[in-house]
């Protein structure tokens, strides 16, 4: 058995690891795992990963969680062009340095903005408190800030001139609040610009096919008895 | 100007960063970025590091953030031994897997009891109780999957020797256990692997790097910790806020 990719394309980094493997034309069989129906939770997915999260590679009998790991495996692997992950140390380190910082501030971010705007009143039939969603867009707000003022400046891509897998992981997380209808990019025309030439570098199609489930995110039915039992410990994490 | 690197050992990303510096004997200069005295929020360190955190390498006109991109670059820099940061794609790629798990489950996570115990108070603030337990709650979930996932039978957390991942595992679980919580008591195979790290380490240089952290109950009680000025409280009520 080749490569296989355990995604669910709702996920951000889900996507980017999507769009990775797609662009650099590196084959392998896509297993979906439906999040909003708890498939992670299933038996047969505790297999593969027994942290029921996706991503979750596997190559063989090799299996491999957490996606700066997948995306840093492939990279190597599968010796995709050098500006993904640069061999020149500062260049390389650019990249670490955006990759480590994203864990706890755009990830953490734009993955509460989605919960708060259309997860817990999908789950809960009732909006989260309006205080809770403010404060959850004001910290997305000063975090959008620093990726355009300290990480974007005025250079083509994040971390220099070409595209990196710094730009892939963060431009995938930015599409979690726009599919919430947040105006991510309104009056952050440098940030807007950024986006355009992700697009351009990575093809639209195919920016447009990995976006398509978080794009209609807004138009997902309350969830089903089942659903909402498997995964309310989960929902009920994201309010705090 | 040669390596400089902006450290606090009270910090654990910082140790991690100081205890592999010297372990691999690369020469470097200690900027001490005193974190009680408000110095991470002063003009001398706005102007090396954009994002106001530490550690910070400086190497020549080049400045570095962030402690795995840190301790990634002085590898690859230093041609360290390979142990710490495997060339092999498999066990790399589980130093990495390892490095992820722990930016969303212990980074964030180890830090709070300090933070509730001693920087909170010495501010006038205060973390509620109710959150010291649900903080305790997360650290011992996580503590099992490290245990469980991570170390299992092995020696190391991802391979027979060393990595990166135990160095920053290790920094943060010394975190509670400076201020009170022994995490390695009834955990004897995570007990015994910390017995591991420390001595490959050496008993010196684990005693040095620590002994800010360690001491800072005692410097507690004798009130002799230095009060943050005032312009560093915004930064840490900030901090204190997050916490779950």
């Amino acid at each position: 058995m080749g490569l296989e990719l355990y995604l669910d394309l709702l996920s951000q980094p889900c996507r980017a690891i999507y769009i990775f493997a797609r662009k650099n034309g590196i084959p392998f069989e896509l297993r979906i795992v439906e999040l909003l129906k708890g498939q992670h939770l299933s038996d047969a997915f505790t297999q593969v990963n027994s942290m029921n999260k996706v991503p979750a590679l596997k190559d063989g009998d090799f299996i491999l969680t957490e996606s700066v790991a997948i995306l840093l495996y492939l990279t190597r692997k599968y010796k995709v062009s050098d500006h993904w992950y640069p061999q020149d140390l500062q260049a390389c380190a650019r990249v670490d340095e955006y990759l480590a910082w994203q864990h706890t501030t755009l990830r953490r971010n734009c993955l509460r903005t989605l919960w708060h705007k259309v997860m817990i009143p999908i789950f809960l039939s009732e909006p989260v408190p309006p205080e809770t969603l403010a404060a959850t867009l004001a910290e997305l707000e000063v975090t959008l800030q620093l990726l355009e003022d300290k990480f974007l400046q005025d250079k083509p891509f994040l971390t220099g001139p070409h595209i990196s897998l710094a730009d892939l992981m963060a431009i995938t997380e930015l599409m979690h609040p726009v599919g919430t209808g947040y105006q991510v990019f309104e009056g952050r025309p440098r940030l807007a610009a950024w986006r355009q030439r992700i697009e351009a570098a990575v093809g639209e199609d195919l920016f447009n096919e990995a976006h398509e489930v978080i794009l209609k995110v807004k138009d997902t039915p309350p969830a089903d008895p089942t659903s909402k039992q498997k995964l309310m410990p989960r929902v009920l994490s994201m309010i705090q | 100007m040669g390596l400089e690197l902006f450290l606090d050992l009270l910090s654990q990303p910082s140790r991690a960063v100081y205890i592999f510096a010297k372990k691999n004997r690369i020469p470097f200069e200690l900027r001490t970025v005193d974190l009680l005295k408000g110095q991470l929020v002063s003009k001398e360190f706005l102007q090396v590091n954009r994002f106001q955190k530490i550690p910070v390498l400086k190497d020549g006109d080049f400045v570095l953030a962030e402690s795995v991109a840190i301790l990634i670059y002085l590898s690859l820099k230093y041609q360290t031994e390979a142990h710490w940061y495997p060339t092999d794609i498999q066990t790399r790629a589980r130093v990495h897997e390892y490095l992820g798990w722990h930016a969303d489950c212990i980074r964030g996570t180890f830090g709070v009891l300090l933070w509730a115990r001693v920087l909170a108070p010495l501010i006038g603030a205060q973390v509620p109780e109710e959150k010291v337990g649900h903080n305790r709650t997360s650290m011992d979930q996580a503590l099992q999957q490290l245990e469980d996932k991570f170390l299992g039978d092995r020696p190391f957390l991802v391979s027979n020797q060393v990595t990166l991942a135990d160095l920053m595992a290790l920094e943060e679980l010394m975190q509670p256990v400076a201020v009170g919580y022994d995490l390695f008591e009834g955990r004897p195979r995570l007990a015994a692997w910390r017995t591991r790290v420390e001595a490959f380490l050496g008993a010196e240089l684990f005693q040095e790097a620590h002994s800010r952290i360690l001491n800072i109950l005692e410097q507690m009680a004798n009130k002799t910790i230095p009060v943050p000025p005032p312009e560093a409280h915004p930064t840490m009520l900030k901090r204190i806020a997050r916490i779950t």
